[in-house]
């Protein structure tokens, strides 16, 4: 026993050490190989050497002593915060396939500019939300390659696994080119075009599947989960959901390009995207209400305090973003956009948790909180999420416009870059 | 730009790989009448806890010690170790009520139903059995069934199983009757076809209408395997309230078989939006 501890107490040190180095290395990179000049600089250097740190810990102990040991999982409660993150995460990564579908299908080129931010919004939101979180969540993480092999089409878990693993090499294919151009691998770089548009058409039917999906995992729950949230519109609501957390995920990375990377953003960008959030958002309160109201299950707001109250400020998080939006005069503004976009997102995250957490606490009898271990697993990962966004964003070309294709695209269509590219191989 | 050949070529791959699904995603029920079930008729029990024992005994844990009355902490409900368990329910001006838990072995489970690698299965005999070599832990069974029966081994780090009653699939193979109903001493557990069984309940239902006044298990979530006679109302007794008659995979099942809808559709718009966008070679502005 003692010697078990001992050799524990090694991995959890071996762990930290590792992770605040990765944290250095990280900052490093981030900062373009330079160590801070300003005390905020110094600031965040530590806060993510101490968290990378504490993640260290957290891994090591997880993988070392089991989920029992670390999380505040139990037989009563067995989903927690990290399937949660998967939820969240994917919902947030729908601005990805909503924006390829606009640009690569619709063609609307007020869009083009933030095609390559939101997609790499929405790979690190896919590879870490679903693949990172999903690796430390499952029981058996080693074999997580399973559902490629071994085929349950009755489940609803088993069609998120295809889609999600099938929607990942979708993103790869309309992230590749990014890293082509970078490469200066011209060749390549045409190639990847000219399949990028049935990749893109296969990634919205795929989002389609499994952004409906996460919402049919719970039609299985009817006693379980608070009607408040139960519906069998589950699946539509999600969807639909998604769309909305999509559109305002789209406002919320280009208005940061803009702000934080001093990317020039026209502001008719954003605005047009919190115009197509409107009717969305619209729609999904009408089905809600109408829902909730057939199926009389107003009343458990008062029965349930807890739930109450969540479910008030989640409905509240997603009626705001109406009344800025309907306010007159406040088109061609970034600012109200990006007003319009926050209360959204938080909304939808606080919807996601209600379903896979709080409105599955009274039925079950359960009083689950997460862990320190667990919530600083899903901070770790999602601070490695906006590491890798702000490197790329340094050190790739992430805000040129995409190269839609076609063969007559207007010049300035394609990045400076590229279309450079392209003169000297025709020749010019 | 994308030819029109090549479009067709996609939506149709699309549309017939969606139709075979469609062939593929069928349901195959297995026969009601033929499997196995068990009739508990709580009139009969004692709370002797012999079925606990041997359970105990035939999983491969340690037995109860001898002359153990009431639970210590931890005990008293289903966990990895403990597949069945008696429940004392308070009755309201009765004495404690024994209630044997353990798996129901529902006719349609939604366990199996929810797995994503088809770690449980509903055998044709009756059993629903967890096969721990396929499966990767991520728990969705524990979430989806409506009795909350299986059970998860948390401190396991490396190759954590889920724990649950497998009706005792190798000894009905051998022909014999589950380790539980070859212990109880007071006939409370009567082993046979759930088809018989059902008849048999409802012949004691009709015969002794004193004694006997509810029937579980007929056709809550389409059915169990297990199926109890009582005086009291089954709510009283612990079972969950509000579960539907209709199987629950069925709520799930209604939602997924639209999903070849899904992908014609979406892949028929999108491709003719793409034509219309890029009609003539050039793009439209």
């Amino acid at each position: 026993m003692n010697e078990f501890n001992w050799i524990l107490a090694v991995f959890r040190i071996v762990g930290v050490l590792v992770g605040m180095s990765t944290a250095v290395f990280a900052c490093w990179i981030l900062s373009g190989c330079q160590t801070p000049k300003h005390i905020s600089g110094v600031f965040g250097w530590l806060l993510l050497i101490v968290l990378w740190g504490l993640g260290g810990y957290a891994l090591t102990s997880r993988y070392a002593l089991g989920l029992g040991a670390v999380t505040h999982l139990s037989d009563q409660f067995p989903w927690g915060i990290w399937k949660g993150l998967v939820v969240c995460g994917i919902a947030f990564s729908a601005g990805g396939f909503l924006t390829a579908c606009m640009v690569y299908i619709f063609r609307i080129r007020t869009f083009y500019p933030i095609l390559r931010p939101v997609v790499l919004t929405a790979y690190l939101g896919y590879i870490l939300s679903a693949s990172g979180a999903l690796l430390v969540d499952l029981g058996r993480y080693h074999q997580i390659w399973r559902p490629i092999f071994y085929w349950q089409h009755h489940s609803v878990l088993f069609e998120i696994s295809w889609c999600i693993i099938l929607y990942s090499c979708v993103l790869t294919v309309e992230f590749a080119p990014i890293l082509l151009d970078k490469l200066g691998w011209t060749r390549a770089s045409h190639a990847v075009h000219a399949i990028t548009v049935p990749f893109v058409i296969c990634g919205v039917i795929l989002s389609t599947l499994h952004q409906s999906s996460l919402g049919s995992l719970f039609l299985i729950v009817p006693t379980k989960l608070l009607p408040l949230w139960y519906t069998p519109l589950l699946p539509l609501l999600f969807f639909i959901s998604a769309l909305i957390s999509g559109f305002a995920m789209a406002i919320f990375v280009s208005a940061l390009s803009f702000w934080i990377f001093g990317q020039p953003l026209e502001p008719r960008v954003l605005t047009s995207l919190a115009k197509g959030m409107t009717p969305l958002l619209l729609a999904y309160l009408f089905l809600r209400v109408a829902d909730l109201t057939a199926r009389n299950a107003w009343v458990y707001v008062f029965l349930y305090p807890l739930q109450g109250v969540t479910f008030t400020i989640e409905m509240l998080l997603l009626t705001l973003p109406l009344f800025v939006v309907l306010k007159t005069r406040w088109s061609g503004r970034r600012r109200w956009a990006f007003a319009a976009a926050i209360p959204v997102i938080l909304g939808v995250i606080l919807n996601r948790l209600n379903v896979a957490w709080v409105g599955l606490l009274p039925a079950t009898g359960s009083n689950y909180f997460p862990s320190w271990i667990e919530v600083t697993v899903v901070l770790n990962l999602v601070s490695l999420g906006v590491v890798i966004f702000g490197t790329a964003a340094r050190y790739l070309p992430l805000f040129e416009h995409p190269d839609v294709g076609g063969r007559s695209h207007a010049p300035g269509a394609a990045g400076g870059k590229e279309a450079i590219a392209q003169l000297e191989a025709r020749g010019a | 730009m994308i030819s029109r050949r090549r479009f067709l070529q996609t939506t149709a791959t699309g549309a017939v790989a969606a139709l075979s699904a469609r062939r593929l995603l069928a349901e195959t029920p297995a026969d009601p009448k033929e499997s196995a079930g068990v009739l508990v008729d709580l009139t009969r029990c004692i709370g002797c806890r012999a079925c606990e024992n041997a359970c105990r005994v035939r999983a491969g844990f340690s037995p109860l010690p001898v002359a153990t009355i009431g639970y210590g902490p931890g005990e008293g409900k289903l966990s990895f170790r403990t597949r069945t368990f008696i429940d004392f329910r308070d009755g309201p001006d009765k004495p404690k009520q024994p209630v044997k838990r353990q798996c129901m072995h529902c006719v349609d489970p939604a366990c199996v139903s929810v797995c994503p690698v088809g770690a449980l299965e509903k055998t044709q005999t009756g059993p629903v059995v967890y096969k721990e070599s396929i499966c990767i832990g991520c728990r969705y069974c524990i979430l989806a069934c409506p009795f909350s029966v299986p059970k998860y081994e948390w401190d396991n780090a490396l190759m954590p199983r889920v724990g649950k009653c497998d009706f005792c699939a190798d000894r009905q193979a051998r022909g014999q009757s589950p380790a539980c109903v070859a212990a109880c001493p007071t006939g409370t557990l009567k082993f046979g076809k759930r088809a018989a069984l059902l008849q048999e309940a409802q012949e004691r239902l009709d015969a002794q209408p004193d004694r006997y006044r509810y029937l579980y298990g007929d056709e809550v979530v389409g059915g169990t395997s297990w199926i109890y006679l009582s005086n009291q109302v089954p709510e009283e007794l612990g079972f969950p309230l509000g579960l539907p008659k209709e199987p629950l995979p069925s709520l799930t099942w209604r939602a997924i078989s639209k999903l070849p809808f899904v992908v014609i559709g979406v892949g028929l718009v999108l491709s003719a939006v793409v034509r219309w966008r890029t009609r003539g070679g050039t793009e439209q502005p």
